[in-house]
């Protein structure tokens, strides 16, 4: 598998991180160095095998579905880098 | 007595109780040493006002007579670790200015059992890397020398900041976290001792995230019994963090016996790497000629889906970053780009994590976001884990053999120049994490010990994998093999 410039666009656009044109050939290049050490996981014989979903056996616990917390907007609003009138804000969402 | 600041926290302790030495006298010494040791750059946010607080309440419960063994014990703490109303940032520029309303459960268990905090430690941004370069405070640097050439070393990483404090006597111990051997691999590289406990032993609740499934807190300290005590003092259930193991912690310093007579100790034969120093191989050899003296069975045996362990954490662990960093949008905290008229909400998001995310955070989420991206899922993702269910499997048959530990090296290599790996593509630093990476994996307990130094007079560290909530018993490995390396080296002062 084969990063191209186009994929490298899409992945940074899918992650949200702004990427210069001008860095896209060598951001390719360093996925495809990635991806192809990557690549060897295809030696494995896999077949039958279940994919890890909790590397130790437990089961989560449960409790009562009861409200156990809030009423702290003002601290949920402390580090927020511009909040007004109780809400975070942010650019124009809609048009 | 030795200088205060040297001291380990099972000496402190015992002085504290005897009345020898106050907690203030303590955190002073340590503060002291902090200020004399910028050129290290470990520590990145100093709480002086903080510590003289807590050490001053710590020697009144001390002096009331009931304190906890971490009473009055002046510690670092990792920047990965949210600290209540002390900036938090995770050595990222995104975090710049966040300050948490609340406490990590490790902190808070260890604040409350009377530990002081000194500051925040350097590492690498967001615990990703194995030479803590990627740090938004600069490089940290090893108290460690070649000798008398001096050329600055890396101590290490993600916990680089952590193994510096410790090594150079800035501190008592101080608090760690390992994703792929980010506690072990500065331990080896700076002469000290670091375990990463069994995934679940240590609540995650309040530790920055980087990779959930793999990432664990710990202590590194002096010796292999500060380590037991600190570790100790931050295990334990916690309801806020669901894969919190609900287990009784048992008295790991009172398991310190030093006999292993019986012990079975396995050698991995996939751990003998290509390439690797003849020094390293002859310091596993003497790893295993120690503790066969003191009396456990060697055995050989075989980890024979080592070699995959690497390829798939770079699958898992970005995979699981891309995801728990989607978070740092510049709207809850941390900081938010500048913004040209007209930009909307998603040039919002892709400024802020452009700038606020370093080279190697932004390859890591990248490289996540495309394993989980529509149609390469179960190729990339699937896959990796299938392989990472084989990789534990490995582990368990070994154990079903009778095998109570296995003794492999720490690290590939004795620490090396800072900006020595700069031309090197990220896969070359990612070897680093050769030998630990299989430990998180499989969620197993592993301990790094120094053991040597090299030629050039560096140390060099040996690690014990435990079974699953043994870390009791593989302390008392680590202890027994401590005792037969009888490491004492100390980095020459020279900052």
């Amino acid at each position: 598998m084969s990063i191209d410039q186009g994929t490298a666009a899409k992945v940074a656009k899918l992650a949200r991180i702004r990427v210069e044109e001008d860095d896209l050939p060598a951001l390719a290049g360093e996925f495809n160095n990635i991806l192809g050490f990557i690549e060897q996981l295809n030696e494995v014989d896999v077949e039958g095998v279940e994919p890890m979903v909790s590397v130790t056996p437990m089961r989560l616990k449960r409790r009562k579905d009861g409200v156990t917390d809030g009423g702290q907007q003002a601290k949920v609003l402390s580090n927020a880098p511009d909040a007004r009138e109780g809400f975070f804000a942010v650019p124009k969402v809609v048009e | 007595m030795a200088e205060l600041n040297g001291m380990k926290i099972a000496e402190a302790r015992d002085a504290l109780r005897k009345g020898d030495v106050t907690s203030v006298e303590l955190t002073e010494a340590c503060l002291g040493a902090i200020e004399g040791a910028g050129a290290l750059n470990a520590v990145v946010h100093k709480t002086p006002e903080i510590a003289l607080e807590q050490a001053r309440a710590a020697d009144a419960r001390i002096k009331a007579g009931d304190a906890p063994d971490m009473c009055g014990i002046p510690l670092g703490i990792k920047d990965l670790f949210c600290t209540k109303g002390v900036a938090s940032q995770a050595a990222s520029k995104i975090l710049d200015g966040f300050k948490p309303e609340y406490e990590s459960t490790v902190t808070r268990q260890l604040f409350d059992a009377g530990a002081v905090m000194l500051g925040k430690l350097n590492m690498d941004e967001f615990a990703m890397g194995s030479s803590n370069e990627t740090s938004t405070y600069g490089n940290v640097v090893n108290p460690w020398r070649r000798g008398n050439d001096e050329t600055a070393l890396t101590p290490g990483g993600s916990s680089g900041g952590s193994a510096s404090a410790v090594a150079a006597d800035l501190c008592l111990a101080a608090t760690g976290t390992d994703t792929g051997g980010s506690i072990r691999q500065p331990a080896a590289f700076t002469g000290i001792t670091g375990i990463k406990p069994t995934y679940g032993r240590c609540s995650r609740w309040g530790i920055v995230a980087f990779a959930s499934s793999l990432d664990q807190a710990g202590p590194m300290t002096k010796d292999v019994r500060d380590a037991a005590i600190m570790l100790e003092a931050m295990c334990g259930h916690d309801p806020m963090d669901s894969t919190s193991a609900d287990l009784a912690v048992p008295d790991f310093e009172a398991m310190l016996t030093g006999d292993i007579k019986g012990k079975k100790i396995g050698i991995p034969r996939e751990y003998h790497m290509e390439g690797m120093p003849d020094e390293i191989e002859a310091l596993w050899a003497e790893g295993r000629r120690m503790l066969a003296d003191a009396g456990a069975e060697i055995v050989d045996i075989s980890l024979p889906h080592t070699k995959y362990a690497l390829p798939a954490y770079y699958v898992i662990a970005p995979a699981e970053a891309s995801s728990n960093l989607a978070r740092y949008d510049g709207v809850r905290y941390g900081r938010r780009a500048q913004l040209a008229q007209g930009d909307g909400i998603t040039e919002m998001y892709e400024k802020t994590r452009a700038e606020g995310f370093g080279a190697e955070v932004q390859r890591r989420v990248m490289i996540g976001t495309y394993v989980l991206s529509a149609g390469f899922y179960d190729a990339y993702y699937n896959r990796a884990r299938k392989v990472r269910t084989l990789i534990k499997r490995d582990f368990e048959e070994v154990f079903a053999q009778g095998v109570d530990a296995i003794l492999t090296p720490a690290t590939p290599s004795a620490a090396f120049g800072l900006g020595e790996m700069k031309d090197a593509d990220p896969v070359q630093m990612y070897l680093n994490d050769v030998f630990t990476v299989t430990v998180n994996l499989a969620g197993l307990p592993g301990i790094s010990v120094p053991a040597g130094l090299d030629r050039q007079g560096l140390p060099l560290g040996l690690q014990l994998i435990g079974r699953p909530w043994e870390e009791g018993d593989l302390l008392n490995c680590a202890y027994a093999l401590e005792q037969a390396a009888g490491f004492v080296s100390k980095p020459a002062k020279w900052w």
